[in-house]
């Protein structure tokens, strides 16, 4: 039983490792058989301007959106401990409204609200026809937008969940030394706290790093240039849109690569509980 | 005192004026799909729908423009069934063989469970497009049954591992008093075991239908025939398909396709945030 779910999970693996040391295209694949050509693939990629180019774009898109979703998350959920219930009801059904928009979905209602005709963040910022799609930085940051207004309801529910299990003791002790909201967030909460941070930060940097839908169907598959891709994107493109399969399956692995090393964390983190249980 | 009351006020001002921002594009969607024509394209928005109409439903279900609405919802369910139906039945074998017994091996199977989950999806689109195509399942009458496999590949290990968490929690004690009271390994399994996992498996099973009804990466590299497009493939073509786009037609879709999840999330929400965590505090 576990060898047969092993061998599905592992297969697809085992076979990209394969893929990538051949040249694989189009008539290989009518074939069914590659021809081997060592690391030319991975050579070719390492030597592509692209590549580290998108890599640098995705790092900074990475950063941008995990510390936007962490810090906004994180507010939201002190907000909700702060304010009344009849306040509170409402905002957590807002938030899983929010959380359950399927991508496809929230991408559609996206392009509508920012289209430059009649949309109406144009509208409400008095930007009159303002084209949001026009550069790099605006593509993205609509891409971030998006993002982050989908991933905050996870963080805040979670973090929030977690707050409940700060002791109230240690809180109404601080407060009677004296000490600000600020210093109480910094001194109690976030400890205690600490290791839903790191996991939530990990999972976010990991999603983030490698999100294809949200980029790819915003911006829109004819606008995909060199200048704005991210990882998943040129991927996609570079390796399954122009049927260069060997080549794709090479930044396949350096892009696993680069997730596994920033997984690492959450990964020995969920083992370390799956041995103790 | 006073001072406090108006403190609580300014964070509850403070509550709803984010409670709006959030759930605004929400409260957009629905309204632009039930307003009329003259009402969505406007430059003066109109906030507060007046008049209201089902024609964008209409356009969107069987409009001319729009065809394959019915077939992207049976394939869609044709789809997310047969994956849940049988990552549950697999999954839950294995978590039980997680949870309740040591075996060699089981630390690797752990490491591949929880690593598979990483991995960005796109990363996975070249080898198993390739598997699929070598074993003829890209061709038009087995895609979907090809694109079910695919979703099992990464719906199976979630499973597997919320299940697991699921029955670790479950004392083995009760499991053996059933058996000291005469009751087989069987017995014990389906009288004991599986009620008080019911509500674990029902979580578990929505969280899986709602990753694959919302799955677009796998679905549009596979599905090249319309007629077997699923209902993310139908609605990402939905505004590319008119050269003006209908965007009361195109909310009124959008709105179609959240409508399960939405209901589905609703019920089992707190489950997901504690199974994607649960390591995190008592680790």
């Amino acid at each position: 039983m576990v060898l047969t779910i092993g061998a599905i999970l592992g297969y697809p693996l085992y076979d990209l490792v394969r893929l990538s040391l051949q040249r694989y295209q189009l008539p290989e694949l009518i074939q069914h058989k590659g021809e081997w050509t060592g690391l030319s693939n991975f050579g070719s990629v390492l030597h592509d301007p692209v590549f580290w180019h998108t890599l640098e774009r995705t790092v900074v898109f990475t950063i941008v959106n995990v510390g936007l979703t962490m810090t906004l998350g994180t507010l939201t959920a002190l907000l909700l401990t702060r304010v009344s219930t009849w306040v509170r009801v409402p905002l957590s059904v807002a938030l899983v409204l929010a959380w359950s928009m399927p991508a496809v979905v929230a991408v559609q209602l996206w392009y509508w609200m920012t289209n430059f005709e009649n949309g109406i963040v144009n509208h409400i910022l008095g930007l009159g026809q303002h084209d949001w799609y026009a550069s790099t930085t605006s593509q993205l940051g609509m891409v971030t937008s998006l993002i982050v207004w989908g991933s905050i309801p996870f963080v805040t529910i979670t973090v929030y969940a977690g707050l409940a299990q700060v002791p109230r003791e240690l809180v109404e002790a601080a407060e009677t030394d004296g000490a600000g909201s600020l210093r109480i967030f910094r001194d109690v909460t976030f400890p205690v706290l600490k290791p839903i941070f790191l996991i939530l930060t990990s999972l976010s940097i990991i999603w983030d790093f490698g999100v294809f839908t949200q980029p790819f169907l915003l911006i829109g598959a004819a606008k995909q240039t060199t200048s704005n891709y991210l990882m998943a994107v040129y991927l996609f493109e570079e390796g399954y849109a122009r049927s260069d399969y060997g080549r794709g399956a090479a930044i396949s692995i350096l892009m696993l690569l680069i997730v596994a090393i920033l997984s690492f964390f959450y990964v020995r983190r969920m083992i370390r509980y799956g041995d103790v249980r | 005192m006073t001072s406090k009351r108006a403190r609580q006020w300014g964070w509850d001002v403070l509550g709803l004026a984010l409670c709006v921002v959030i759930v605004f594009p929400v409260y957009w969607m629905v309204t632009t799909a039930f307003k009329p024509d003259a009402d969505v394209n406007t430059t003066t928005p109109v906030w507060v729908p007046t008049r209201w109409t089902l024609g964008h439903f209409r356009e969107a279900i069987s409009g001319f423009d729009h065809p394959h609405f019915w077939s992207s919802v049976i394939n869609s369910l044709i789809v997310v069934s047969i994956t849940v139906a049988l990552s549950m039945v697999l999954a839950f074998l294995a978590a039980v063989a997680l949870a309740k017994f040591r075996f060699t091996g089981r630390e690797v199977f752990i490491v591949l469970i929880i690593g598979i989950q990483m991995l960005p999806q796109v990363g996975l689109i070249i080898p198993l497009y390739i598997v699929l195509r070598n074993y003829h399942l890209t061709a038009n009458d087995k895609v979907l049954f090809g694109l079910t496999l695919t979703y099992m590949t990464f719906v199976l290990p979630f499973c597997v591992w919320t299940l697991r968490g699921f029955l670790a929690g479950i004392p083995k004690e009760l499991e053996e008093a059933a058996m000291v009271d005469g009751s087989s390994r069987i017995g014990g399994f389906t009288r004991i075991l599986l009620p008080l996992v019911a509500p674990g498996l029902v979580a578990t099973s929505v969280f899986a239908f709602i990753t694959v009804w919302n799955e677009y990466i796998f679905a549009n590299v596979l599905l090249q025939d319309q007629s077997k497009q699923t209902l993310t493939v139908w609605l990402s073509f939905f505004s590319g398909s008119a050269r003006n786009t209908d965007w009361g037609a195109l909310m009124a879709a959008s709105t179609l396709t959240a409508v399960p999840v939405v209901v589905f999330f609703l019920l089992i929400q707190r489950k997901i945030a504690f199974g994607l965590t649960s390591g995190a505090v008592k680790g």
